[in-house]
């Protein structure tokens, strides 16, 4: 078993559905997603257009399914795609596209061109044309269980850790949760705050959640590198630990394309609907506090600005939730450029972060949040997705710029009032 | 063959044909494109919005936050364009009895001062956005022949109606006749060409739309 | 017949004609200023062209009628300046000529061989109506089929001008299906000059106007592409029209008794051919420059055009498709629907084809086995 041009070729006949044909068919070649894409806004490189992106695919629909590109193809008047174009193609379809959805806002015909990148790179994948950095990575999702090859053994620390710090307890495969916690390796070994804060101020709101075993990972790799079956692996450890856990809801972790993976690409990947909610945790938060369950006290002075993970919220629709949320713990919030569902991406989504050989591209694309940020004035970013929070540190170490990056949740955490516990 | 037959010859037969041929591909395409289907989407929508394709449908015709100031050439030029060529097809009162013979439908037209302004615009709007297509990298690397033909096979019928209003190049009835033949071959060329957009847009918006309200995005 | 000569009047010339009537010398050049008007001459012409036709000899004239209605005949005879009486009495000598000799039969036949005779190479030959040539006997005089008689008019002709759509274009005979395989002047006679002047029937003073500039100048005047007078036929109906401002500020008469049609808006909607026929109705009008046709109301029929019978309905707009039907679009949208149908399955088993030879992606597949 291996990956050939031949797979791909089907694997793109596969993925080419009704929007796809109106998407090709609609294009009238203005240009102006490029102007939407940061990879070309901030390289000027015509390549980086992103429907461009697609010509290899659009091709195959063409030639397999138009009436004319069928009669052409019988006359030999098409070009067939070949391997050589497809490996052209790769740095455009994985190491420039961060899946951020900005062009999909823009075009001016409606073309959904993300929703085309993530079926292209099925045909990617599948004919061995993903880069091979995310196919390690998705290979240690699928045989380790984390992306980033983290363990259990790694959350057990993590666990004891928390329970050291705050002296609560965190509750592990606990059977009729509420909400069954998931996190994503990132947070696990860069942002252990995350489950601090979250430890706290669940248990400040009394509520009853659980973290599973076999289903800590919330990443999914396969949805990156554009290999459904393998995602559909990795979102099932999920479903089935939070089935088997009778939880009502399951919490999508600060990560975005997580979100996106469990909440609008799982229910299809398993091919029937959960019998549980998934909501990102800046929605359960959000929640709690217009419940009246999450106190806070204080106010954070420094002048702040959040950026907006394209996942969460111009793909995931959590727009309003961070901005309550943050009118209630920041003294001096400052709106970004753009900001809420035209926000520009930090950059490294979509599995670009995971991607060694696109770090110089990836720089470059940071230059326009570099501009958004320096506007601002702030020497605060909150986020709520750790992979842009990784990706903007870098950008900001980078760029020499002073500025410090905080996960949403952590800074509630901080402003929490926390009773003596009994 | 006389003008006045090449005339009776392009509001005759020749208009049956290209009438025929951009009925039965429009046909055609919204089955090629509609019968390959979509699979219903399993996941709990966030909010169930069911005029979302709709609002998309209309809202896009707007730029999005920031953009016009991007590609000022394109939109300016595009509404530009649009609009007079929408205003030309749809409000010069002999086009307007055209429709009524195919679709029984009457509205008011517009003097035809107004009529020759908005073809001029548009003439002049095509020009604008052919200038730069050749000048911008990213348009210049999307445009392929059938982009140069759509241009031309729009540019056409919008010239020939001026030079043939305002008796130009040729006497009237010969320019009409070829404004005739200008609009068949467009007719011809939609369905099969980039100007399918003129269908398809509605679809594609339709879909964006319903995609992004279902995840409580107004896209 | 003789008459006393006045000393500078040539015998035999138009001059000598005047005189006999007691037409006066200022009555003739008004005639003349009127005609120089209507060839769209300077007016300065106007003596030259009194003297020039003073001295010219009474021009001989054979008019043919063949497969017509006398409309051309009947528009000539109200023709207001000249009159048809000046130019029967003044200008020319019409030799022969059905509807207005005298003569008939045999004595109306040699009349026209005498003039023909008389003035071999000089004489100018008038045509109405169009020549049947499907079968000979549809259209004969005196037992000459009008082809026959045609063509051995033409030979000794100086020029010829084919009056009325007929003669110029074939006419309604011609109109589909043409059951007489009706001609014009022009597709069968070759080697003379041919002044068409189209109208069914022409206006008088354009007919009369032709005449006067050939008596005048001895030659044909500057012609169209199909053949006609461009003084008369050099703009459309339309854009001399005094109806055009409404046609530009879109108002039209919807139908033929409403108030638009009541003030006197646009008649484009209910059909006029203006737009598209060359002639001089909305200038020199008709009946000594009462009316025109769409000044009387009703749109132009666009009779002076070529194939105006076949060139689409007369009562609708002239931006209307001539023949298309709904059923004929119905028949497309079937057919695309069927083609797309069928490419629709086709597509179905392509996808299907391709989903069956999708084999569950392991970790192993990402891999080319190459690399």
């Amino acid at each position: 078993m291996s990956a050939t041009l031949a797979k791909g070729i089907s694997a793109f006949k596969e993925v080419i559905d009704a929007p796809i044909a109106s998407f090709f068919s609609s294009c009238v070649h203005c240009g102006l997603c490029a102007e939407a894409c940061l990879f070309y806004t901030e390289t000027s490189e015509a390549k980086y257009t992103p429907i461009h992106k697609l010509e290899p695919l659009r091709r195959i629909w063409k030639q397999e399914y138009t009436l004319l590109g069928m009669l052409g193809k019988m006359l030999g008047l098409s070009k067939p795609v070949t391997d050589a174009e497809l490996a052209e193609w790769e740095p455009l379809v994985y190491d420039s596209c961060t899946l951020c959805g900005r062009c999909s806002m823009v075009c001016p015909v409606g073309n959904d061109i993300t929703y085309m990148i993530r079926k292209m790179r099925e045909g990617m994948a599948a004919s061995g044309h993903a880069p091979e950095d995310m196919i390690a990575a998705t290979t240690r999702a699928i045989n380790i269980g984390s992306p980033m090859g983290v363990k259990w053994p790694a959350v057990q620390a993590q666990i004891r850790h928390v329970q050291a710090d705050t002296g609560i307890d965190v509750p592990v495969e606990r059977e009729g949760a509420d909400y069954l916690v998931v996190m994503s390796s990132m947070e696990i070994i860069n942002f252990p705050e995350y489950l601090s804060a979250l430890s706290r101020i669940f248990k400040q709101a009394g509520v009853s959640w659980t973290l599973a075993q076999d289903a800590f990972e919330a990443t999914n790799s396969g949805i990156q590198i554009g290999a459904s079956d393998l995602a559909r692996e990795i979102v099932s450890r999920i479903v089935v630990a939070a089935e088997r856990l009778k939880v009502k809801c399951v919490i999508s972790p600060e990560c975005g394309h997580a979100f996106t993976a469990l909440r609008w690409e799982g229910p299809n990947l398993m091919g029937r609907p959960y019998g549980f909610e998934v909501k990102h945790i800046l929605e359960v938060l959000d929640e709690l506090q217009k419940a009246g369950k999450l106190k806070t006290s204080g106010k954070d002075k420094r002048p702040l600005t959040y950026h907006d993970p394209c996942q969460i919220a111009r793909r995931g629709g959590v727009v309003e939730q961070p901005r309550r949320l943050l009118s209630e713990i920041a003294a001096d919030f400052r709106e970004m450029s753009d900001a809420g569902v035209m926000n520009w991406c930090c950059g490294g989504g979509g599995g670009v972060s995971a991607i060694t050989r696109a770090e110089p591209l990836r720089l470059q694309a940071f230059k326009i949040k570099k501009r958004q940020i320096e506007a601002t004035g702030v020497q605060t970013l909150i986020t709520a997705c750790a992979n842009c929070r990784i990706v903007l540190e870098e950008g900001i170490e980078h760029n020499h710029m002073k500025v410090e990056v905080i996960g949403l949740t952590e800074l509630l955490a901080q402003y929490l009032v926390e009773e003596s516990t009994p | 063959m006389s003008h006045l037959d090449l005339l009776t010859f392009a509001r005759g037969s020749a208009l049956n044909w290209a009438l025929m041929l951009f009925v039965a591909g429009i046909g055609l395409r919204l089955f090629e494109i509609l019968g390959l289907g979509r699979k219903a989407d399993l996941a709990r929508p966030r909010t169930i919005t069911p005029g979302s394709g709709w609002r998309t449908i209309a809202m896009r015709s707007l730029p999005a936050e920031g953009m016009l100031k991007r590609d000022p050439v394109t939109y300016i030029g595009g509404y530009v364009f649009h609009f007079g060529l929408l205003v030309t097809i749809f409000f010069f009162a002999p086009h307007i009895e055209f429709f009524r013979s195919i679709t029984s439908l009457v509205w008011p037209g517009l003097p035809t001062a107004l009529i020759d302004a908005s073809v001029v615009a548009a003439i002049v709007a095509l020009g604008v956005l052919l200038a730069h297509r050749l000048n911008n990298p990213v348009k210049r690397m999307l445009s392929g022949i059938g982009d140069y033909v759509a241009w031309g096979a729009t540019l056409l019928p919008l010239l020939t109606g001026y030079l043939a209003y305002h008796h130009l190049l040729t006497e009237y009835t010969l320019m009409l006749a070829l404004h005739l033949f200008s609009i068949e071959l467009l007719l011809v060329l939609l369905p099969f060409t980039k100007l399918f957009h003129t269908f398809s847009l509605f679809i594609s918006r339709w879909y964006n739309g319903d995609w992004f309200a279902s995840k409580g995005v107004a896209s | 017949m003789k008459h006393a000569q006045q000393p500078d009047i040539l015998p035999g010339t138009v001059g000598e004609g005047l005189a006999q009537r007691g037409i006066t010398r200022r009555e003739f050049l008004q005639l003349c200023t009127t005609l120089t008007a209507l060839l769209a001459l300077p007016p300065s012409m106007a003596s030259a062209m009194a003297e020039a036709i003073s001295k010219a000899r009474r021009q001989s004239v054979i008019w043919l009628s063949f497969q017509e209605c006398t409309g051309c005949t009947e528009s000539i005879t109200r023709s207001h300046s000249p009159t048809l009486e000046n130019l029967i009495f003044d200008l020319i000598s019409l030799d022969y000529h059905h509807t207005l000799q005298a003569a008939s039969a045999e004595a109306a036949e040699h009349a026209r061989a005498a003039a023909m005779k008389d003035n071999n190479g000089k004489y100018l030959l008038i045509v109405d109506g169009s020549i049947p040539m499907g079968n000979p006997g549809f259209s004969t005089i005196a037992g000459i089929s009008n082809h026959d008689m045609l063509m051995e008019t033409a030979q000794g002709a100086a020029a010829i001008v084919a009056v009325g759509t007929c003669a110029s274009y074939g006419g309604i005979p011609k109109a589909d299906p043409n059951p007489t395989g009706a001609v014009s002047v022009g597709d069968i006679v070759k080697n003379k000059p041919i002044i068409n002047v189209p109208g069914c029937p022409p206006i008088p003073v354009v007919m009369t106007g032709v005449l006067a500039h050939f008596l005048t100048f001895g030659g044909i005047p500057e012609l169209d592409a199909q053949g006609r007078p461009k003084s008369f036929y050099g703009e459309t109906i339309h854009d001399r029209c005094y109806r055009r401002p409404f046609y530009d500020q879109g108002k039209f008469a919807q139908s033929f008794d409403d108030e638009a049609a009541r003030k006197g808006w646009c008649l484009f909607k209910l059909g006029c051919k203006g737009p598209v026929t060359y002639n001089a109705c909305a200038t020199t009008k008709w009946n000594d420059g009462t009316s025109f046709p769409v000044q009387s109301g009703h749109g132009c029929i666009g009779c002076s055009e070529a194939n105006f019978w076949d060139a689409g309905p007369l009562y609708e707009a002239l931006s209307m498709p001539v023949s298309v039907t709904p059923s004929m679009l119905g028949a497309a949208a079937v057919a695309g629907a069927a083609a797309g149908a069928a490419i629709t399955w086709h597509n179905r088993s392509t996808k299907a084809a391709a989903k069956a030879a999708h084999k569950k992606v392991t970790v192993q597949d990402l891999t080319r086995e190459e690399k």
